[in-house]
């Protein structure tokens, strides 16, 4: 390997780890916002809602990606914590009369918590065996909703309906597109959040630990406290998505928090792009959009388009959509003059 | 006494069918490293193959046979069509495939055979042998189903070349292909031959069941809990495991108070979990030592 | 002159339809052209519950067999149906995809009581019908406050009262035992029942086992309630679970008097595979013919059925209820298009949907009509008991309409 296809190598994995953006990196962040700012103006209120859940749906990915990607622990529950969130908000909206606004820190907190208490013992569990752990998790928790003693507040097997919030201060603008613009302001903030989680010290430990635990451990990381940490943080981040997704479709029920759920989000993680930030994006696009495709293409068995799809994505993108497009990015930059390009690598690696 | 009798055998009965389950995840593990979440849908999908064949007038264990093998054959060709092209890229990316696969069987079996209950027969006498009544004499048949299968996976994996090649292969590929083993060839076979057995165990169940697209989802839970907890590297502790799971369930849904059916696969699992807490690589497996 | 022609044609078809002065206005509401009527589905196609996408196709096939002939009062029935894939997230994306983008005149159909839970407000909030939503909760029929939603099959917990009753009545020292599916279809069945039976539910029922749908079996359930020495079973299962356990009790040597809830009544697809000697003797309540049913062999409204699942559902499989189910249910609905006339307003497709009076719908048993008003959003309620005699279901007694 030459010296510029090295310098190459750490330009892009300083990308995926989000050490400083270039100038055209930043361009491309700003211009993605502000399409996603616009977006409520230029579709109707139902792709709005879509729009939304699709925010909501990133989130969890990028909970579950926290864990999956950057940690190495595998989790087929994740559909729990994003029942414990929407059931948090349901409970707090139409129980305790709780604006909704306030329900997600909340829904944070409590899936924190439960990501924590169930890491604990997860620990001791490594590849299959945490994946029928979270297997379990996620089989068990609809049983567990609906359990009579509790069902005074999870409303049983009836579930939660949920009044919609309206636009504050007399906004101009529909509920979808205020929810959207909300759910996507609550995204952005967590986002930033992660990236600089994961750039840091914390980011390195908790990457540690999935690249090499022991020699993780035998460099002096706690590995036992960053695994039921990130399990706790992965938790906070789905059950938060889980709070925005029960506002937008104003209903929570015991039965929609299945293992498919769980299995849609490792989709959305693997093929938004395994270990990245704006993968996650794409994932929850994905989740969203891809089994409304399916059945486009053919309502006698949409399940297996949806296969197909999957299938293809595999052989196609095997990196995820993030993965995809870094690689296009990348083919792209080495054709426009290799000069250019090795000079402005030179400068940044060698501050004069 | 009578219930405890009652709940263990029909625990021990469905045991059967999960150790079944257990032995075929144990033999695409044991030949692939992985777990096969379409393992389920697989088995499910020759069942309806031995459905039409059985609705063509070819005689039961004619179509026992030919269903085995043609599964084989299935599990050859998605394993060289399907698989192949992603194998070697990550773990995660094979888990997506294997998930895409388990929704086009379901998908396709509902389209082809709709999705109506099927009653599918039952190969076995009407009494069982020796007099015994505490056992249904299908339930009797699948346990020996099962043993037969168990005793068949063992003797090749620890006496025929092929066996030991597929573990070597699954164990350490590259090692494997130095000596002379052709890998890819052995991931096929190992994903045939899961596929047979998955076909047996789906022949077995369907007559409790009956058959339908989702039959085998909710067992195949049930079959990886078995398999893990008797230790997916060891065929005779996965046969364990799916006995134990079939009868801790019926206990556990029996005389554990506040749990009752409501929870009982919860409960289970928990058990379950908790015991792989403190056994993690189950209660007849051999611990694996790491090196850095 | 052009005036007379008006007249003329608007005294003709005052006359013709005999409905007065509506008629001869025509009044559009969204998805309403003069050739097209834009009806909305939400149907499980994907998924757990995709047994059920057979109404969604059946209902379809129904149209698609008005529309070859001339459709309803000359207009063609451009029926969109999603899959939600029996959950309640991507029913409400279904949902406002047909209100909001396709601007469908109504939705008709839904299944489900998770996903037609979830639209529920929704589709009030927008003033859209959700006509004839299939699920039996009793939450449907409720005008008061929900004033654009209709059920249309017998309520759950109204036929589990017609069990009830039928107990405290015949066999009032009878020991029950009851297994449910834990969900909210279950506990409908549950509560029904046990409010029918009223202050003696406590001492009758000795025992209570629920299940998951996605167990693989029933079978631990049924060893327990046949220990708890019941004599009398409640079976509150879909078809899979329905077959198993009634096999199962059979197997067992456990002989109770079993009540099998309407759901899983249909003879092909559940006590065919069950067995129809462990299927003996069971007791359900019935409101539509059975094509494996060999009394309506002969029926003339069943041939005809016959004759259109011949031509367009070809390949289908007769014995599967749920096709009976959707010629029904597909036949109301044109029956409001009908009465609506002309003037295709969601607000007259709902005033007319509370305005069925007796109609005869094809495959009802007879005896069974469909009948609504402003204050009665329950389209069919009365239901006949009846037993199984090992080859047929036995009707026997009145037909009973529980308020």
């Amino acid at each position: 390997m030459d010296a510029r296809s090295n310098a190459k190598t750490r330009e892009l994995a300083a990308l995926a780890s989000g050490a400083k953006l270039s100038k055209s990196q930043l361009l491309g962040l700003a211009l993605a916002l502000l399409a996603a700012l616009a977006l409520p103006w230029l579709v109707s209120d139902y792709r709005n809602f879509q729009f939304t859940l699709a925010i909501s749906y990133a989130m969890a990915v990028l909970g579950l990606n926290i864990l999956i990607g950057y940690n190495g622990q595998f989790s087929l529950g994740h559909a729990a914590f994003y029942a414990i969130g929407a059931y948090t908000a349901a409970i707090m909206m139409e129980q305790g009369g709780i604006a909704y606004y306030w329900t997600i820190p909340v829904a944070g907190l409590v899936c924190l918590l439960a990501g924590f208490l169930f890491g604990l013992p997860a620990l001791r569990l490594e590849g299959l065996y945490l994946a029928l752990a979270t297997f379990a998790l996620s089989l068990a928790t609809p049983q567990m909703l609906k359990y009579d003693a509790i069902s005074r507040w999870t409303g049983g097997v009836q579930g939660v309906t949920i009044t919609k919030p309206d636009p504050p201060f007399g906004l101009p603008i529909s509920q979808d597109q205020w929810l959207y613009l909300f759910s996507l302001a609550v995204m952005l903030v967590l986002f930033v959040c992660a990236w600089n989680l994961l750039r840091g010290r914390t980011g390195r430990a908790i990457k540690a630990v999935r690249d090499n635990p022991i020699a993780a451990s035998a460099m002096g990381v706690n590995t036992a406290l960053y695994k039921s940490l990130t399990f706790g943080v992965s938790a906070l981040y789905t059950g938060i998505a889980g709070a925005l997704g029960a506002i937008a479709i104003q209903f929570v029920a015991p039965d929609t928090f299945n293992f498919f759920l769980s299995i849609a989000f490792l989709v959305g993680v693997v093929i938004g792009g395994l270990a990245s930030i704006p993968g996650a994006v794409f994932g929850g696009l994905v989740i969203v959009f891809i089994p409304n495709f399916a059945e486009q293409v053919s309502k006698a068995a949409p399940w297996a388009i949806y296969g197909v799809v999957l299938i293809l994505f595999m052989y196609f993108m095997p990196a995820g959509i993030w993965g995809f497009i870094r690689m296009l990015y990348a083919r792209f930059t080495r054709k426009r003059g290799t000069e250019k390009a090795t000079r402005a690598l030179a400068d940044r690696e060698q501050p004069s | 006494m009578d219930l405890f009798l009652q709940q263990t055998s029909d625990g021990l009965a469905f045991g059967g069918i999960y150790a079944c389950v257990a032995l075929a995840v144990v033999m695409i593990y044991q030949a692939t490293d992985h777990l096969n979440f379409a393992q389920g849908e697989m088995a499910m999908f020759s069942t309806y193959i031995a459905y039409s064949l059985l609705h063509h007038g070819v005689p039961y264990w004619w179509t026992f046979l030919l269903t085995m093998a043609i599964s084989f054959i299935g599990g050859v060709l998605v394993e060289r069509v399907i698989v192949r092209p992603v194998e070697g890229t990550t773990v995660l990316n094979e888990v997506i495939v294997f998930i895409g696969l388990l929704a086009i069987f379901n998908s396709l079996a509902g389209w082809i055979w709709d999705y109506t209950i099927k009653p599918f027969p039952s190969p076995f006498p009407d009494k069982a042998p020796f007099g015994i009544t505490f056992i249904g004499p299908h339930d009797f048949g699948v346990i020996g189903v099962t043993l037969v299968v168990l005793a068949a996976v063992f003797l090749f994996f620890r006496f025929t070349p092929v066996g030991l090649a597929m573990r070597a292969a699954a164990q350490n590929p590259d090692s494997a292909r130095l000596v002379g083993i052709r890998v890819g060839w052995m991931l096929a076979l190992g994903w045939g031959l899961a596929a047979a057995i998955g076909s047996v165990a789906g022949m077995m169940v369907a007559p409790i069941v009956f058959l339908e697209p989702n039959m085998m989802m909710g067992i195949l839970v049930y079959g990886f809990a078995g398999a893990l907890l008797g230790g997916i590297s060891n065929p005779v502790g996965a046969v364990a495991g799916g006995f134990m799971v079939g009868v801790l369930e019926n206990w556990v849904g029996t005389y554990v108070p506040f749990v009752g059916s409501e929870l009982k696969l919860t409960a289970a699992l928990v058990l379950i979990v908790t015991v792989l807490v403190f056994r993690p690589s189950g209660l007849f497996g051999h611990v694996v030592v790491k090196r850095v | 002159m052009l005036h007379r022609n008006l007249l003329l044609a608007a005294v003709a078809a005052a006359l013709t339809i005999g409905a007065g002065p509506v008629a001869a206005k025509k009044m559009y509401g969204p998805g309403v052209t003069d050739t097209e009527i834009k009806i909305g589905n939400i149907n499980p196609y994907s998924g757990p519950a995709s047994a059920y996408g057979a109404i969604g196709k059946g209902i379809a096939a129904y149209f698609k067999m008005v529309n070859d002939n001339g459709g309803v009062n000359g207009r063609k029935i451009d029926f969109i149906s999603l899959d939600d894939g029996y959950s309640p997230p991507k029913a409400v994306e279904a949902a406002r995809e047909l209100v909001e983008k396709d601007q469908v005149l109504l939705i008709f159909q839904s299944l489900g009581t998770p996903s037609n839970t979830a639209i529920h407000k929704y589709m009030n909030a927008k003033k859209t019908p959700q006509l004839f939503v299939a699920t039996g909760a009793g939450k449907w029929n409720d005008p008061k406050h929900f004033h654009w939603t209709m059920g249309w099959q017998p309520s759950y917990p109204g036929e589990a009262e017609i069990y009830a009753s039928w107990l405290l009545k015949n066999k009032p020292n009878a020991k029950v035992g009851i297994l449910y599916q834990n969900d909210d279809y279950g506990k409908d069945y549950l509560d029904g029942f046990l409010k029918g039976l009223g202050a003696k539910a406590k001492s009758m029922v000795v025992a209570k086992e629920s299940y998951e749908v996605t167990d693989p079996t029933v079978d631990s359930q049924i060893i327990k309630l046949k220990d708890s020495g019941a004599d009398t079973f409640f079976n509150i299962t879909t078809p899979k679970f329905a077959a198993q356990a009634i096999r199962k009790a059979y197997d067992s040597g456990w002989k109770p008097l079993q009540f099998l809830n309407n759901v899983s009544s249909a003879i092909g697809s559940v006590l065919k595979p069950a067995g129809f000697e462990q299927s003996t003797g069971v007791i359900t309540t019935v409101y539509q013919m059975d094509y494996s049913d060999p009394q309506f062999k002969d029926d003339p409204a069943m041939k005809a059925w016959e004759a259109w699942m011949d031509k367009y559902m070809p390949g289908a499989d007769k014995t599967n209820g749920n096709y009976v189910f959707a010629y029904n249910v597909a036949y109301t609905m044109v029956q409001v298009l009908k009465q609506a006339g002309d003037d295709l307003t969601r607000a007259n497709v709902m005033k007319q949907a509370a305005n069925l009076k007796h109609v005869k719908v094809p495959l009802l048993l007879p005896g069974i009509t469909v009948d609504t008003s402003p204050t009665d959003y329950a389209p069919i309620q009365c239901e006949q008991l009846a037993k199984f005699d090992g080859k047929e279901w036995h009707r026997f007694g009145d037909v009973i309409c529980p308020k």
